[in-house]
């Protein structure tokens, strides 16, 4: 369903994305992991069409992604990372937009948008401006707008960022229903182990753009002879945080500069 | 419902909502109609021009429209800062559609606006000579809607900052509304000067608006028209090239 063949992205001179090549099947749950600034979310922006990539070949459901963006851009549905949601619009309003680009009758729209904001415990809320809800709710939001429609596949980019447990465990009850009942493939991050655990069947760990790991969590585990895939993940990718190296040297050079103005 | 529909009714309310803003963004124009109005008037009128309230009433109205119309354009900054643009970006919907969508909602609360202005002028003493050529006016505000509003698309899909829009609005649209005409007769203009007001778009939409408002004419209809319609196309365009090559 999804092909990567040595993709790469860069920002500058640095590499985000350092060739990765990787294939997730029709129907799977394949799980993205890896620290902070690993190179999860440009990936995801290079799948679904948001970033040109730097070099590398990406295939969508037998559609080359760029010379096809369009045709592509049918076949997922993506629940960002970061805010998307228009915050002058009500929780209702921004479910209709996103029921109308996506083509879903008028009917089917309704239905589903009464289902997914009872679910996810919004409709009392719906005619609300989206700017006056809390961060869960507006993240709760996110998802329901995500599943508005049935795409073929559905990228999540951590999704259950800032979710209570009981919202997290809603999520997923329905993710995983979407993928047997429906077939939906799903490309999922979460920096929360036992969810990936729990949800995805197969795992490839990224790591300063490159992936460092592929396989079953159990495949993990027993890779780095480990119990859980908690510390499988710590030791294919170390126990020191390496936050965003290139651009933490960047911001201290700035913090420098502007420390060294102040004393002149 | 289409894309294009739902992005043009986005902007109608999110314009319904910002009432405060409403009102302030009509302040200005206010100002210049009654500061320049009452300030120049005697000038005016002593120079033979005849009343400047007159005169003066179609340039604001196109100055509402123009700032109007750029503004929203560009709020597809705050999109990008608020993340909504990226909602938009990967929906299986035809970039064109979706600039269109925007630029079609802009343009009409521009034209709203340029409305409200022009009722305010009616109350400031401002009389359409004659009430036949009125869908005319409201045919030119449309066009400089349309027009700006492309321009502002255009800007905001090449632009990423929010600062860079003050230096655009400081070095672009100001001058556009200053040598346009708004505020002074196109006639007997020195050398220079006269040939930057001929390569001003919004030039040819206050005159049209004149004409069509108080019968006087600096370069006449059709050209007016000619002028707007392909300087607008063209906008159209570029602004649809430059939105679909937005990365976020
Ligand atoms: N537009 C950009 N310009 C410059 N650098 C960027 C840009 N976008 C991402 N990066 C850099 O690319 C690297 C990878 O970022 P990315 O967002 O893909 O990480 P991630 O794996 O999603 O991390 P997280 O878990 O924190 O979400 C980081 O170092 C980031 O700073
Ligand atoms: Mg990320």
């Amino acid at each position: 369903m999804i092909r990567v063949e040595n993709l790469v992205r860069q920002f500058g001179d640095f590499a985000a994305v350092d060739r990765i090549s990787f294939e997730v099947g029709a129907g799977e749950i394949f799980a993205f992991l890896g620290p902070n600034g690993a190179g999860k979310t440009t990936t995801i922006k290079m799948l679904t069409t948001l970033l040109r990539p730097t070099a590398g070949a990406i295939e969508i459901d037998g559609l080359d992604v760029a010379r096809d963006p369009h045709e592509v851009r049918r076949r997922f549905g993506i629940v960002f990372q970061d805010p998307s949601l228009d915050g002058d619009m009500t929780a209702y309003e921004n479910m209709e937009l996103h029921g109308v680009f996506y083509h879903v009758p008028r009917k089917v729209r309704a239905e589903r948008t009464e289902r997914l904001l009872r679910l996810f415990e919004l409709w009392e809320r719906r005619n609300d401006l989206v700017k006056m809800f809390s961060g869960g709710m507006k993240r709760r939001l996110e998802i329901a707008r995500g599943l508005l429609h049935t795409p073929k596949i559905l990228f999540l980019d951590e999704p259950t960022l800032g979710l209570d447990p009981q919202t997290r465990n809603q999520l997923w009850t329905h993710v995983k229903h979407l993928n047997q009942a429906e077939g939906v493939t799903v490309f999922l991050t979460t920096h929360y182990m036992d969810e990936a655990d729990r949800v995805a069947q197969r795992i490839a760990i990224i790591d300063h753009g490159k992936i460092v790991a592929l396989g079953s969590p159990q495949e993990l585990k027993q890779q780095t002879g480990k119990e859980s895939l908690e510390e499988a993940f710590l030791a294919l990718t170390g126990s020191t945080i390496r936050d965003e190296t290139a651009n933490v040297s960047r911001d201290r050079l700035k913090t420098m500069a502007k420390l060294w103005e102040n004393r002149r | 419902m289409s894309a294009i529909y739902i992005l043009w009714l986005r902007e109608l309310r999110r314009y319904a909502r910002s009432r405060a803003q409403v009102v302030a963004s009509l302040g200005q124009p206010l100002l210049y109609l009654l500061a320049l109005g009452f300030g120049l008037g005697p000038v005016f009128q002593r120079a033979g021009e005849g009343s400047y309230v007159q005169f003066v009433a179609p340039g604001v109205i196109a100055m509402t429209v123009l700032f109007s119309s750029v503004l929203s354009g560009m709020g597809l900054l705050w999109d990008r800062q608020f993340g909504f643009l990226k909602e938009t970006l990967v929906a299986p919907v035809p970039r064109i559609q979706v600039m269109l969508g925007r630029t079609l909602g802009g343009a009409t609360v521009a034209c709203i606006q340029g409305l409200l202005v022009a009722v305010v002028a009616f109350v400031a003493g401002f009389r359409v000579v004659d009430l036949r050529t009125l869908p005319l006016a409201l045919l030119f505000m449309g066009l400089i809607a349309a027009l700006f509003s492309a321009m502002g698309t255009a800007i905001g899909s090449a632009i990423e900052n929010i600062q860079s829009f003050q230096l655009t609005m400081n070095f672009l649209v100001m001058p556009v509304f200053f040598l346009s005409g708004a505020l002074f007769p196109l006639d007997h203009l020195p050398r220079v000067l006269s040939v930057i007001t001929r390569i001003d778009p919004l030039a040819y939409g206050v005159d049209g608006l004149r004409i069509a408002l108080i019968g006087r004419a600096a370069f006449g209809l059709a050209l007016d028209g000619a002028v707007l319609v392909a300087v607008a196309l063209a906008l159209l365009g570029t602004g649809s090239y430059l939105f679909s090559k937005i990365e976020v």
